[in-house]
């Protein structure tokens, strides 16, 4: 009790968990992955308006500094194979957020002999932004949704081995 | 000079190597043997009446009925303000064409992108290699007949409606 005493009035109490999240949370890199349209709308998504900055969410230019990869288009057999190498280079933990009907299922190119149906079929997807292309609200509504999911996962929990991250 | 003019031109120096010429069609074309492409095309540059410095476009077309695969280049003279479309009929089994990379420069990735596509070979092409699809790929996928792998490293390339699961989401409670 002499250590809470001796705190200033302005001290907060929290979990270490929560602590720990909410620095994460906080300062979710993702990886610039812009592979059709749904690119021009990530890049107004980071841009002035929407403005996902204010979230911490800083694009970054490497796999290897980021968190999050934003698979953002059509997305052809060949880049498949290239996406698994970027998301194997990733640092974890990290997540993926799938963006626009092409990510997603293979959209309007479902059918073509060259188009993946689904990033999903490759690297796990955290978060679906559907939309063709989405608009920026929606991809700022899916960082948040990611938000919350970092937020409620628990680290200091002993876990089976092999059991996943809630 | 008009299409006709330039064909018969074609005519006088090439002979039986310039095939039929039909001027009904929209951008009147002319047909050329195959073997005989890369001359044709460098006379059609190197001429300074003709002078067609630039390849609009190279393009194949598969034709599975007469068993064929054309090729189709669509050229354009800056200088004089003509234009010329020549087809060669390759036979779809083994479709060998000489290559006119060497006359314009633009001709060599088209060629690889007809090659990717449809499978022409291109003789004496510098360096003929998948252009859009994966290296590892199999088939030509422009190819009237090309059937879709059912998976590609893994990656299965169809996937099943959304719908059905619900479906059956929907029904299982009542079992």
């Amino acid at each position: 009790m002499t250590l809470f005493n001796s705190m200033p009035e302005m001290a907060l109490t929290t979990t270490v968990d929560s602590m720990i999240n909410w620095t994460r949370k906080s300062s979710i890199w993702y990886m610039v992955f812009g592979l059709a349209c749904c690119a021009i709308e990530m890049m107004h998504t980071g841009g002035p308006r929407a403005d996902i900055d204010r979230f911490g969410t800083i694009p970054r230019a490497t796999p290897r500094t980021s968190d999050l990869i934003m698979v953002s288009g059509t997305l052809t057999l060949k880049m498949a194979l290239r996406t698994k190498l970027l998301y194997d280079q990733m640092p974890d933990p990290k997540y993926v957020i799938s963006m626009g009907s092409c990510a997603n299922c293979g959209g309007l190119f479902q059918l073509a002999y060259s188009v993946c149906d689904g990033v999903d079929k490759v690297i796990p997807v955290d978060v679906y932004v559907p939309g063709c292309p989405p608009r920026p609200e929606a991809l700022t509504e899916g960082i948040l949704k990611l938000q919350q999911k970092i937020a409620e996962e628990r680290w200091l929990v002993r876990r089976a081995p092999g059991e996943a991250h809630v | 000079m008009n299409s006709a003019e330039i064909v018969d031109r074609l005519r006088a120096r090439f002979g039986d190597k310039i095939g039929d010429f039909d001027d009904k069609a929209g951008d009147p074309f002319v047909y050329v043997q195959p073997d005989a492409i890369d001359e044709v095309c460098g006379h059609l540059k190197n001429d300074e009446a003709l002078a067609f410095d630039a390849l609009s476009n190279l393009s194949g077309v598969d034709h599975p009925k007469t068993s064929t695969i054309q090729v189709v280049y669509h050229l354009y003279s800056y200088r004089h303000r003509h234009m010329i479309v020549l087809k060669v009929s390759a036979n779809r089994e083994d479709p060998v064409i000489r290559t006119v990379a060497g006359v314009w420069r633009a001709a060599n990735w088209h060629e690889r992108e007809v090659f990717d596509l449809l499978g022409v070979r291109f003789e004496g092409h510098p360096d003929l290699r998948r252009l859009l699809m994966p290296e590892d790929w199999v088939g030509h996928p422009l190819r009237k007949d090309f059937v879709e792998p059912e998976e590609y490293h893994g990656i299965k390339t169809s996937r099943e409606s959304p719908i059905h699961g619900i479906k059956t989401s929907h029904e299982s409670p009542t079992k």
